[in-house]
């Protein structure tokens, strides 16, 4: 399946973007704090507005080379697009929201509507009209209406912003199972962490309209150079694994990752499900050898392999797990009284209770 | 009602509807413009559209009478074009109910087309939807509500019209005399009361029932959109 290529150089209200990244099959974040350009670039992808010059081809079509003067309109991109706010039709029925592509749009039935009814668990809504839903439910109804376009690409522009934090759980698996049956490319914009942790594959990171960095997700959240939107307070490693074992009495799973393994809180996992957890920087502390009589449930037993300390007190410590990584943050003070330098064997302590429930992880195929 | 009466009524309506038949695309076209588009001129476009509101009638139906008259430039050419003629015809109270209704009618479809969200029709295209057939799917259901409304008050307007079309086409029973301008002749005999009555009774009747059946169908839409 060809995949995403984008190269773009424009801007809107004496704002300008720059930017260059591929994407395959698989969620793309467009990473970066508010203003860095994310939504601009989806929308000169979606063709809803126009860049100076560059070029997108998805799924082996060109949709824009301004050097071949091609630019096709949006309806002609064969695009899906989730709007921050939903953007469901009010006068129609949400079954007739879902299958507008098909009537109104002659896009070709690729997908059964039944099936996008029963992934995103839309059965009871298809006769109710937009204005009667929830928040989440317009979400989940226009994840849908874009899913039956039948798209080569999907766009989603903070598709959970609109929504508080207890629905933006609910929608998750959703976009999860989205992610994970749609074998096409999704650019997801976003500036939240978790939301990018949990979702993406890869992370192109936005600042002032260009990009400061981008890779696998896993790389660019254990790398010491790069915080994401919300600083380095908020930064913390990527870890994927396996759930071993549940233990239904204390409602502990124990997640087996390349060089040990977890305990986590189980939250409705079952044994044999790989899951990807992120482990925040500033919930890790460093000790030179095990420790007993702790209440911290997890010591797992890691490398230095660098650390990053500015003039400020903090300092953040880059960790082989494995062939994984982690991240700690520690202030300067306690790396110097550890003596820690790279190369330094440390067990890294990490409360189970500060790992947020898992998101499900891709399976290798 | 004697026949001569329900004659009365069958021209007015007939009127009344061709107007607003006519009158009705013609002002959507305008109203589109005068929301969506910015262009040089906008404000004078505006400015005419609403002249009829606030010209006296009487110098309306002038207007009208020395632009669409026998000898006017624009009747010339209906006549040349279409071989129709406006002047003293019924169709000449036609086109002076329209015009008068043509502020009417415009002004709540360019607002219901202003209170659309335009990320809608963004979205159609995103789903394939090529622009005619997004503005055929979302834009003109959305607006529907204002061209009802336009077109009730527009008939109700063309009806009751009496200024422009006594001028433009004078008072010529069976050909030109609608409802007001009936009820005005029969004022001003002797022994027309009655009738004038009659026609009164009439007339409220119909726009009793235009503004009702307007509710109905707003009610209707109303309800499809909040179910």
């Amino acid at each position: 399946m060809s995949g995403l290529e984008v190269a773009l150089a424009g801007g809107a209200g004496g704002f300008a973007v720059e930017v260059a990244f591929s994407a395959d099959a698989g969620v793309t974040a467009l990473f970066g704090p508010s203003g860095a350009g994310k939504s601009t670039v989806l929308r000169m992808i979606a063709g809803t507005l126009a860049p100076r010059a560059g070029r997108i081809a998805a799924g082996g079509r060109v949709l824009y080379d301004s050097a071949r003067g091609i630019d096709l309109a949006p309806h002609r991109r064969g695009i899906g697009f989730v709007f921050q706010d939903g953007r469901l039709f009010p006068h129609m029925s949400v079954r007739r929201n879902l299958t507008y592509a098909r009537w109104a749009g002659r896009r070709g039935g690729g997908r059964p509507l039944a099936e996008v009814v029963a992934l995103l668990g839309l059965g009871a809504l298809l006769e109710r009209r937009p204005a009667t839903l929830s928040g989440g439910e317009r979400q989940r109804v226009a994840l849908g209406r874009a899913l039956l376009a039948d798209p080569a690409l999907l766009l989603m522009d903070e598709p959970l912003s609109s929504l508080d934090r207890a629905r933006r759980s609910d929608i998750l698996p959703y976009l999860e199972a989205v992610r994970d049956q749609a074998r096409i490319p999704i650019v997801y914009v976003s500036h939240e962490t978790d939301e990018v942790a949990r979702l993406a594959d890869t992370v192109v990171l936005l600042q002032a309209g260009r990009v400061v960095a981008a890779g696998p997700a896993a790389e660019l959240f254990a790398r010491v150079d790069v915080s994401g939107p919300a600083g380095e307070a908020e930064a913390g490693a990527l870890v994927a694994g396996i759930v071993e074992t549940v233990d239904a009495a204390y409602g502990m799973a124990r997640v087996a990752l390349s060089g040990g393994a977890i305990e986590i809180p189980a939250a409705g996992l079952a044994p044999g499900r790989s899951v990807r957890l992120r482990v925040r920087a500033g919930d890790v502390a460093l000790a030179l050898e095990r420790q007993s009589g702790l209440s911290i449930r997890n010591q797992l037993a890691c490398r230095v392999i660098e650390i990053a300390g500015g003039p400020g007190p903090h300092a953040l410590v880059s960790l082989a797990l494995g062939r994984q990584r982690l991240l700690a943050r520690l202030t300067r003070k306690s790396v110097d009284e550890l003596g820690l330098a790279p190369g330094r064997p440390v067990v890294a302590l990490v409360k189970a209770v500060s790992i947020a429930p898992p998101g499900a992880g891709r399976d290798a195929d | 009602m004697g026949a001569a009466e329900w004659a009365i009524i069958g021209l007015s309506a007939k009127v009344a509807l061709a107007a607003i038949g006519v009158a009705l695309p013609l002002a959507f076209a305008v109203a589109w413009l005068l929301a969506r588009r910015r262009f040089p001129g906008r404000a004078l476009v505006q400015a005419l559209v609403n002249m009829p509101l606030v010209l006296p009638p009487v110098v309306t139906g002038y207007g009208l009478l020395v632009l669409f008259g026998a000898q006017g430039p624009l009747g010339r050419a209906l006549e040349a074009l279409f071989g129709l003629t406006v002047a003293f015809r019924w169709t000449g109270a036609a086109l002076a109910a329209g015009v008068m209704a043509f502020p009417l009618l415009v002004r709540p479809i360019r607002l219901s087309l202003e209170a659309i969200d335009r990320g809608l029709e963004e979205a159609a295209g995103t789903l394939g939807a090529r622009p005619p057939v997004a503005f055929l799917t979302v834009t003109l259901p959305l607006a529907l509500p204002g061209v009802i409304a336009g077109a009730v008050l527009g008939f109700a307007k063309a009806l009751g019209e009496f200024g422009a079309t006594i001028t433009f086409v004078s008072n010529i029973p069976g050909e030109t005399q609608t409802l007001s301008l009936a009820i005005y002749a029969l004022l001003q005999s002797p022994t027309g009361d009655a009738a004038a009555l009659r026609l009164i009774l009439a007339s409220v009747v119909l726009a009793l029932g235009a503004v009702l059946a307007s509710e109905w169908i707003a009610a209707r839409l109303g309800a499809r959109g909040a179910r």
